[in-house]
Parts: structure tokens; sequence; C-alpha cells
């Protein structure tokens, strides 16, 4: 099977209405980007809220996987200020590439290129350190434009904090195996919603990529967690096409 | 720009003949189509009445009691226009097919084949006419937007002189209802007045899809010429195991093949804006239409031409046997970052305009996109390219590379690195592709860890048993908190990638 086959079998966590129902007003009226399923856990939305901030740190997989269940879902993702990010690494984990966008070097004046991204891109990834008026001034933008800002590294009060407290991968015999298995020990924090602290170990390899990811209902709401209806079947059937193609 | 002159066939009200026709309903009656509630064409007889297209179907039955009234069906549409279709292209090879009731052809075939443009005109409405009992227009100019104008109106434009014939034409005629209302309120109220506002404050106050309204109402070609040919593997077969006889059955092939034909063109950053289908039937006979479009298509718009073009041969060509064979293939392509906004579907112009902003910025080259490549190190695998430039794989990443590794790092590292036994000396790779000794130490970032595990090494290239210093593998090295990806090359170990 081709890889990008298997990027778009990876990761599609879609949201229970329920979770966005059983937050607050706010959040009701946000639309919320799916992850893969893994993750829902972890973010007090079961995914990515629109507008909000989310500092990661700790792991370049845990960023990536992040980016996964919304660009295979048809948004846009940015990476801006990692000019080393294995773009490999994040097919594998589920991103679909064909939507990911690289700025690795957003200049001496990385405001202007941020907040023009934030202004079309639904997830912007921003790994270059930053002025935290700058930063301040990016997280409003970000809320403004609907846009959800990934920050790689630390973040004047983001509203959800993950920090990859160790990656670990199988265990290799001395040239009897390879790395296949990844497991990434997750703690989240952050404001409101996201105070209350979590850990998770999230597990990323061979096996994942094949198994159920959080279905969830369909959204009753009239407030669809991710693109539309229509977009939805298009998409889905594109899959179930892609997935029947002899390799 | 002779090259772009064109001839459009137009058969008026076409939506309303094809219904009369479909339904055997005389065309002297007041008839009229209608999508949903809101009238989409007209018989001249209705028209006559004072029913317009946009009208409430209320508001025109309370006009005129006697009216009949049809649904829309863009299948019917097509169907009943095939044989128009392949009437034209009995005396004008090469036709295209724009919409069902509109073909274009190169003007430069028929023109000098009847010697001049106003014999071929009538030559090729008289021979509708004999053939199918349809009237036709005609009408030429050198764009394909003037052509149907020049069409609506059955008139000629001499060559040179198109945006002359398009100025005073009202900007209601442009197929863009926002641009239009604002232009109006501008009181730019003429496609010349239009097309007098410099392009860059065009592109600047309207936005980039107002830039090819604009080079219409200027009698420009939709887009700047491309002469490049795209590559024959883009297009995309089927051979069925039973052939399609049935519009059902055809309507699900065309569906199943136009996304395969969108994906492979999409994951190249091209859209399809002229697609030749083919077919061949059991009994070998060949079928061959090219369908126009203003617009890149997307994956409806092929399956909808695809299933159309079925319908049409299926059921008014007399085939003596089923679809053996169907070809998609796209006869133009469009990429670019010009053309990148009418390339991605609405929800992606957003993300278009942005990046085109950021491209401004810092230049081509700050904005990149990955294309996964055939390969085996992490590098090679992935290409990065400009946002806009074409996006076309160099090696088949869907071959087998043997020594191609199962994950990836996801931070990749181009630095020194060192790898020791437990004596302090180099861990080498011997020509069998084996470690010289256990690795115990290593050292990269200028730190060093015990090294708990390693994989490997894996082959860089094939030609790893050919007598070559040069010759590089790669170990997968394990800490106790960490794993890196390490290379040798030219006798020495370096950093590839960190699996954090």
């Amino acid at each position: 099977m081709s890889r990008s086959a298997t990027a778009s079998l990876a990761a599609l966590g879609v949201n229970p209405a329920s979770e966005l129902t059983s937050t607050t007003t706010d959040h009701a009226t946000g639309r919320v980007l799916p992850v893969r399923g893994e993750l829902a856990g972890l973010l007090p939305w079961g995914g990515l809220r629109r507008g909000s901030t989310v500092s990661v740190g700790g792991s370049t997989s845990l960023l990536l996987a992040l980016l996964a269940g919304a660009t295979a879902d048809g948004c846009w993702a940015a990476v801006v200020g990692l000019p080393q990010v294995g773009v490999l690494a994040a097919a594998e984990l589920g991103v679909s590439v064909q939507r990911l966008v690289l700025v690795p070097r957003p200049g001496a004046d990385p405001g202007p290129v941020i907040a023009a991204l934030l202004d079309g891109i639904d997830l912007v990834a921003v790994a270059c350190p930053l002025p935290p008026s700058l930063a301040r001034r990016l997280t409003a933008r970000a809320r403004q434009r609907r846009a959800v800002l990934i920050a790689f590294g630390a973040w004047p009060s983001p509203d959800v904090v993950l920090t990859a407290e160790s990656v670990h991968w199988n265990p290799l015999y001395d040239g009897a195996e390879t790395l296949r298995r990844q497991q990434i020990s997750v703690r989240s924090g952050g404001r409101g919603e996201a105070g209350k602290p979590k850990h998770v170990v999230l597990t990323f390899g061979e096996e994942e990529i094949e198994l159920p990811l959080v279905a969830g209902d369909p959204p009753a709401s009239d407030e669809p967690a991710d693109a539309g209806p229509d977009r939805v079947d298009e998409l889905a059937s594109r899959r179930a096409t892609t997935r029947g193609r002899p390799a | 720009m002779k090259d772009t002159r064109l001839l459009a066939v137009w058969c008026p009200d076409w939506p309303v003949v094809a219904a009369c026709t479909a339904t055997g309903t005389s065309q002297h009656v007041p008839v009229a189509v209608l999508d949903g509630n809101e009238i989409v064409s007209t018989s001249a007889v209705a028209r006559a009445e004072g029913i317009r297209r946009a009208m409430r179907k209320r508001l025109a039955e309370s006009m005129c009691p006697e009216l009949v009234t049809f649904e829309h069906d863009p299948q019917r549409d097509a169907r009943f226009f095939e044989p128009v279709a392949a009437a034209v292209e009995e005396l004008a090879p090469g036709i295209e097919v724009v919409q069902p009731g509109l073909v274009a052809v190169p003007a430069r075939g028929p023109v000098g084949y009847f010697s001049s443009a106003e014999q071929a005109a009538e030559r090729i409405v008289d021979h509708i006419a004999a053939r199918t009992g349809t009237e036709a227009q005609v009408g030429m100019a050198d764009s394909l937007f003037a052509a149907t104008k020049a069409a609506h109106r059955n008139v000629i434009v001499p060559p040179n002189r198109t945006a002359e014939f398009l100025r005073p034409l009202g900007v209601h005629e442009l197929d863009a209802p926002e641009l239009v209302d604002l232009l109006r309120r501008l009181g730019l109220k003429t496609l010349g007045a239009f097309a007098d506002v410099p392009e860059n404050a065009v592109a600047s106050r309207f936005g980039g899809p107002a830039t090819r309204q604009h080079r219409l109402a200027r009698g420009l070609p939709e887009r700047p010429l491309d002469k490049r040919r795209p590559a024959p593997e883009l297009a995309v077969t089927e051979t069925f195991d039973e052939p399609v006889e049935r519009i059902d059955s055809a309507a699900f092939a065309a569906k199943i093949l136009s996304e395969r034909l969108h994906e492979h063109l999409a994951n190249r950053g091209l859209a399809c804006t002229r697609l030749g289908i083919h077919a061949r039937t059991e009994h070998d006979e060949e079928l061959h239409r090219v369908w126009r479009a203003a617009e890149p298509l997307t994956p409806r718009g092929i399956a909808d031409r695809v299933r159309w073009q079925l319908d049409g041969w299926l059921t008014r060509e007399r085939l003596t046997s089923g679809i053996r064979t169907l070809t998609l293939e796209p006869v133009e392509v469009v990429n670019g970052t010009a053309l990148q906004l009418g390339l991605w579907g609405h929800d992606d112009e957003r993300a278009v305009r942005a990046l085109l902003h950021v491209q401004g910025l810092l230049g081509p080259d700050g904005v990149l996109m990955p294309v996964l490549d055939g390969g085996r190190g992490p590098k090679e695998q992935v290409r990065l390219v400009p946002w806009g430039d074409e996006r076309v794989p160099v090696h088949n990443p869907d071959h087998p590379w043997p020594g191609r590794l199962t994950r990836a790092p996801a931070t990749l590292a181009d630095d020194p690195a060192e790898l020791k036994d437990a004596n302090g000396d180099e861990v080498g790779v011997t020509g069998r592709l084996e470690l010289t000794t256990r690795p115990k130490s290593i050292v990269v970032k200028g730190k060093a860890q015990e090294v708990t595990a390693w994989a490997g090494p894996w082959p860089v290239d094939e030609r790893w048993w050919a007598p070559d210093p040069h010759r590089a593998a790669r170990v997968q090295v394990q800490t106790r908190d960490e794993a890196f990806l390490l290379i040798r090359r030219d006798q020495r170990w370096f950093l590839e990638g960190v699996y954090d």
C-alpha cells in the first residue's frame, strides 16, 4: 500500500457532539478541529478548538501528531521556524502532507509572517522564540481569526499546555529489531477547563495506524466538528476508493 | 493571437430544448425549466409572456397560467446535446464541449475549409439543423468568453477587435454575481469601464478571482497561454470486466475514475481545465470527446462530465456493444501561483491567500510544500518545493526500497557524531554490512550517553557490495532516554535524525 494511503487511513478522531455542548457557551459556539483519537482525551474540547493556543513541549512527534487529524480532514497546517522537522515522520503519524506548509525561516521579523498565516491557515505551529509581547499579540490574532496556534516551546498563558515527559521506543535487541512503536508520556494542563491536570501515555506505531479511532456519534447539533456534511461525505468516499485500490 | 481564435456554437435555451425533445413537448407553447423554485431557462414563447430567468415559479405561473414547467436535469441536457456536438464535429474536428448547449472549436480549421468565416458559420448552422433539427447560432472571437458572447448575438468579431466588441457590453455578462454587484455600485457598468481599471488595482481591490474576470473583460484568454502538454502518464484508464451498457453502472464508473484522476492531479499540484474522455467498446468502436471548463474541474465536475458523456454515448449513439475501456486524459492542466486560487476548492481559498501573502513577505522560497518521494533515507524521501510549483515525485515512492527504515525521525539533523565501543575505539561498518564491535557510547550534540541497544546497519545505496570507499550505512541507536539515527559516510559518523 502506498504511503499516502497509509497516512489517510490513520488518525481521524471525530469529536462527539456532546464534547462540544457540554462545555461553556463559548465552546459550544466555536468549532473544534479533530485530532487523532488518542489525543482527544488530553484536550479539554476533545479536539483543537478554533481560536485557542496550545503549547507543546518535549517531543516533535507529539507536535506532528496534533496536526494529523485536522489535516487528514481537509484543514491546512503550517510549521514555522522548524527547518529540521521530519516530514516523513509527520506523514507516518497521519499528517496529510499535501496540506502541510513549511516556513522554515520566517526571517528577522516573524510577526507579520505568522500573523498572515493565522489569517488563512487552520493550524499554525510556531517553533521560533518570540518576545512575550509579540506572542500575546499573536494569541489574540489566532483568537480573532479562529485559527489554532500551536506553540512549540514556552508561550505566555496558553489555553492548553501539553508536555511530553518522556519518549520511549520499543527496545532494540542489538540489531535484531528496529524502531517501530513509540510511547510518549504526556502531561496536560492549562487554563479553565484545561486546568485539570491529566496524564496519558500515547502509543504511536504500526499497529496503532490500523486501530479504530475514537469514532463518536455524528454531530447532532447544527455545529459540526469539522468542515460540513458535504465535505465529510466527499472525504469519506475518497478514502474508501483509496483503500479499495490495489497497491 | 491568431491561435486563440475560437468559433463557438450556441444552442439558445438549451435546457428547454432538451426537456421538450425528451418529452415530445411542442416548443410553441410557453415552457420554463426550473431549478427548485427558480426559473433557469425559458422558451421564446414564454419570454414573450414576460417570463424571465431567476423568476420565482409562483410569480411565473400567475403571469402565464398555461406555462409548462420541467425540473432542471443537466444529464438530460447533456444526453440530447451529444448528437449536436457530433454534428459540429463532422464539419469542424477538434471540438470541445464547454457545457450542454455550447461547443467551442479553434476557428482556423472550419474557416480555412469554408473559405470565409461567414460561410463556415452558415454551413455549421445548416448542418446542425439538418442532422438534429436544432437551432444554433455561431460566434467567433479571440477568446472563449468573447466567442460565447458573440454566439449569443450571432456575430463574427474580426480578428484583434475582441476588446472593442466587449467594451459596450454590460458587466452582468460576467458570470460572477458578487463582483457584478460591486462593480455596478462603483459605477463601472460596462465591461470596457471594468477593463480600464489597471490590473494590479483589480487584484488588490477586488481580490484574486476578480483578476480572471478582468482578463475576460479585456478580451484576453481565461488563462495565460501555456503550451505545455500534460504528461501522458497523468491519464487514468479503467477496463471493465463487465462491459458498461447501463447508465447507472456508467455513473458509478465515472465517479471512481474521476476521483482517481483528481487525486492523481492534486498530488502534483495540478488541476484539469480540459478533459479528454475516450471510450472503447467491446467491438473496438472508439469514442472520443473533449470537455473544456472555464474553471479548474473539481472531482465532482469531472464526474459530471464523464457521466453526461457516457449517457450521451450509451443512449444516443448506436453502439453495437458495451463500453470496455474508459480513459480520462487531462488535455490541459493548470498550476502555478497565479492560478492557485482557482486550483483549490472554495474552502482552500483563504489558505491560498495567506500563503501568497507570506510569499510576498519572504519570497517564493520562503513557503515550502513537501512532496513524498521514493528513496531510503528520511531526507531523500521528502522533497521541499516552493508553494505554487508543481509537486511531482522524482522517484516512485511505491517502489520497493530495500534499506528503507520502518520509522522516520521527527527531527532531522546533519551533525558529526561519535559511536564508540567499550574501549573507547570508534565503531566501524564492515564490507559485509556488520558493525565492527558493540557500540557502548554515543556522542551527539556534544553530549555523551551510554548506548543501551542498536539496530542496523542498513545500506544507503545498492552499491554497498562494490569496492567503493564512499559507501554509507545507517544505524538506529538507543540510549536510556533517547533514540537516534546515525549515518556512516566516508568513514565517519553523522547524526541524521532524532526520534523525539
